[in-house]
């Protein structure tokens, strides 16, 4: 009893937080690596962008729930997914047209185009500061919890309650439906075969006829749908705040680049390499603890690694290793 | 004198808007822009060493500068015994600790050859000395912050003058570059990049974090000052007389003697703070004039070609015998100790210490747009970066309030756009400072003053 006990704590309160973590970031990261793949350059704009489509979102939620429409039991920021991704489309073609475009076709160092993002990011920082203001937004809506603590604990007659909240399991969820769709696209289809193609040898991918307008613009929408819905999808999970989510590109960065940066399964991995190692190595183990050992060994002090605070640090500290000692990632992705 | 020209007049334009500012807003405010436009310009002539003179991209300024401002606690603030007493011993323990793991590590490094032991050797020592730092320091700590929690709550500095901290934080910035060098030079530029944002913000999060050292985010107020205090002026009878001097037709306007003393005092109580920020103003132009000096010798210096050349060709650079990952070094740990030395000038300029502040948007990309808008590889164009960007920066909410007044004059106050729009302006030094670096970035790639090469 005492064991499963210690199960449903540590899934409880590491496992299933981390893979909802871990899809949130995974998303962002297969965006990062995305562009860095095909467009060649690592998106400094990357948190903002989310965080623009995720406004639209927000906003479009506010207007259903003023003329009355709702999606039941599910949020209704679920049903703004499509014009989200619309608006972010959009926005992400036109700063491709005005400004990505022409380093593209000057074939800048990456470098350059690095710091011209530096400045989409500043400006769409401003952009959304402006419609929709710094301050924290909750957005979610219906159903809070699939299964509650005591419910649980009914059911089975444990000590320890089990909780899944509905947007941890929508998180996961379309996370993976999301994935699905888009490893399957970039592995069976022609299109993706060509934005592969165009990844690994530029030029011999233009001998073979394939369009660089095309993918640079398949290459957006798919970025497009990847950083909104990663943004919905965590700002449901936590809260919308500008700020936040600039912030949330630095472990979106460590998840792309332990995956082995330019590989797309590599970064879906990251994602949660770096969410259970933030969890894992800031959990106090001291209940799990009570459960597993002897009562004469219990321990008395909260057998926590690292304190909460250092939950960033953690994933930079990992990215540091990969870098030092295997730098092209986990996976093999593009050598530095 | 030619050459020279378009600068005198970018620079006189620049010193124009602050004169402006001095007349149409106060001559506080003025000074206040001037100072952290020097130091600004400190920063950025650290960040213009290492990616003008070496093309090393470093997005890690902001660590560099919080330790710089660690440094000032570090030096200046008075030691507080009692915490001391109760952890001092322990700390100074897991300090020997460390040096300890570092030196045996460096030596498993070198007298043992690479194979699986020397790695177990090393994650041992390292897993052990965490270990032990852990069992030592834990209690210590918790001792150490329950020391009047409210007032101090941390181990406290040297207790010397403050100007010394400024050159401690250099050094600071100095050591965390050769940490931050040796791990991450290798990786091709925007790896750089990611790698120095990431150890920046690990660096700001244990100045945040570690109570002890720094008070963390419950701030460490009232540092000491290199300039006399404003309520020290105030009271001293040669100060009151200069400004009575300076401003005796104005006094003589007045009607009767209360009325006089009423506007002397308040013209003392201004002249008073702005005399505060002109000590500032020389000490910062000082340190700017000198740093100017330097990189402009070593710009021009044999040295400074070498690393145009290692910048321009690393492999042929290398093929002509220059060690192109030890000048790399040093080049990274050059420019980020400049970067540590305005960090501390900024904390003394504040008299504050505030981790919290620590932000990648201010103390590092705004840094960065300074650098490639003034002109990267030129230091009068980086210097020129520093102060228009800031100026930019300070300035852009008056003026796009200003312009939104004006296009929305036709609208009635309670339309919501204007008011949405109004609350808004704060923000729109953002789209300000992108839009700038975008058209900089698009069409004059060299910045504002661009590098100049001498051609014999």
């Amino acid at each position: 009893m005492d064991l499963i006990n210690a199960v449903i704590v540590l899934l409880n309160y590491t496992i299933i937080p981390a893979l909802t973590y871990g899809s949130q970031l995974a998303l962002g990261a297969i965006f990062v690596t995305l562009i860095y793949g095909i467009l060649r350059f690592a998106n400094f704009a990357t948190g903002d962008m989310m965080s623009f489509g995720t406004m639209f979102a927000v906003l479009l939620t506010y207007y259903f729930q003023s003329i009355g429409i709702n999606f039941g039991f599910l949020p209704t920021a679920l049903l703004t997914i499509p014009f989200a991704i619309f608006m972010m489309i959009l926005y992400m073609l036109i700063i491709d047209q005005t400004v990505f475009k022409y380093y593209r076709i000057k074939k800048s160092p990456p470098v350059m185009l690095a710091m011209v993002s530096v400045g989409v990011m500043f400006v769409t920082q401003a952009i959304i500061r402006i419609i929709i203001g710094p301050t924290d937004r909750r957005f979610l809506d219906g159903e809070k919890f699939i299964l509650k603590a005591t419910e649980f604990k009914e059911m089975t007659g444990l000590a320890e309650g089990l909780t899944i909240k509905s947007t941890q399991m929508i998180t996961i969820m379309v996370t993976i439906i999301v994935v699905a769709i888009m490893f399957w696209f970039l592995n069976k289809t022609k299109t993706g075969t060509s934005m592969r193609a165009y990844s690994d040898n530029e030029d011999l991918a233009l001998l073979s006829g394939i369009d660089p307008k095309k993918v640079v613009l398949i290459t957006w929408i798919i970025a497009g749908i990847l950083a909104t819905i990663g943004g919905i999808l965590y700002g449901l999970d936590k809260s919308y705040r500008p700020f936040v989510y600039f912030n949330n590109m630095l472990p979106i960065f460590a998840a792309a680049i332990v995956g082995g940066i330019g590989n797309p399964y590599g970064a879906f991995f990251g994602g949660y390499v770096i969410a259970f190692a933030e969890i894992f190595l800031t959990y106090a183990y001291k209940r799990f603890l009570v459960y597993i050992l002897p009562e004469s060994l219990e321990p008395n002090s909260l057998m926590q690694l690292l304190s909460t605070d250092y939950k960033f640090a953690i994933s930079f500290s990992i990215l540091v290793i990969v870098l030092i000692f295997r730098p092209s990632g986990i996976f093999e992705g593009k050598r530095i | 004198m030619r050459n020279y020209l378009n600068i005198i007049i970018a620079y006189s334009i620049m010193l124009l808007l602050i004169i402006l500012v001095g007349i149409f807003q106060s001559w506080s405010i003025a000074l206040t822009i001037f100072n952290y436009c020097m130091i600004s310009a400190v920063m950025t002539l650290g960040a213009n060493i290492q990616w003008g003179y070496a093309g090393l991209i470093n997005f890690g300024i902001m660590g560099y500068t919080a330790l710089g401002g660690l440094a000032v606690v570090l030096v200046s603030v008075a030691p507080v015994p009692e915490a001391w007493s109760v952890g001092g011993v322990n700390m100074m323990t897991c300090l020997g600790i460390i040096i300890l793991m570092i030196f045996s590590t460096r030596y498993i490094l070198k007298n043992i050859q690479k194979s699986n032991k020397r790695n177990y050797l090393v994650a041992g020592i390292i897993i052990v000395g965490l270990i032990l730092i852990k069992i030592i320091a834990g209690p210590a700590i918790e001792q150490i912050e329950a020391v009047d929690p409210a007032k101090t709550g941390f181990l406290g500095g040297l207790g010397l003058p403050v100007l010394f901290s400024w050159i401690v934080g250099g050094l600071f910035a100095a050591g965390l570059a050769f940490i931050v060098g040796k791990v991450a030079l290798g990786l091709r530029a925007d790896y750089l990049a990611i790698a120095t944002l990431l150890i920046a913000e690990i660096v700001v999060s244990i100045i945040k974090h570690e109570d002890w050292l720094a008070r963390g985010v419950k701030n460490v107020i009232g540092l000491k000052r290199p300039a006399p205090y404003e309520i020290d002026l105030q009271t001293s009878p040669w100060f009151i007389n200069l400004v009575e001097k300076f401003h005796s037709a104005k006094l003589d306007l007045a009607n009767s003697l209360s009325e006089r003393q009423d506007i002397l005092n308040q013209l003392v109580i201004d002249a008073s703070s702005v005399y505060v920020k002109l000590c500032f103003a020389g000490m910062f132009l000082v340190v700017v004039i000198i740093l100017l000096i330097i990189t402009q010798k070593a710009l021009y210096s044999p040295w400074g070609r070498m690393m145009r050349a290692i910048r321009d060709n690393e492999e042929a650079a290398s093929a002509m015998g220059k060690n192109v990952v030890k000048q790399h070094l040093f080049i990274f740990i050059l420019g980020s100790a400049i970067v540590g030395i305005a960090g501390a000038m900024m904390v003394t300029n504040d008299g504050l210490f505030t981790p919290g502040s620590y932000r990648p948007m201010r103390y590092t990309f705004v840094i960065w747009v300074m650098v490639i808008v003034g002109g990267t590889g030129n230091n009068f164009g980086a210097i020129l970066g520093g102060f228009v960007v800031w100026f930019l920066w300070v300035e852009a909410a008056p003026i796009a309030l200003f312009f939104i007044n004006l296009f929305t004059a036709h609208l009635p106050e309670t339309n919501e756009i204007k008011i949405h729009l109004i609350n808004s302006a704060p923000y729109f030094r953002f789209l300000l400072v992108g839009i700038g670096l975008l058209l900089i970035m698009r069409f004059r790639p060299q910045g504002i003053i661009p590098e100049k090469i001498i051609k014999q």
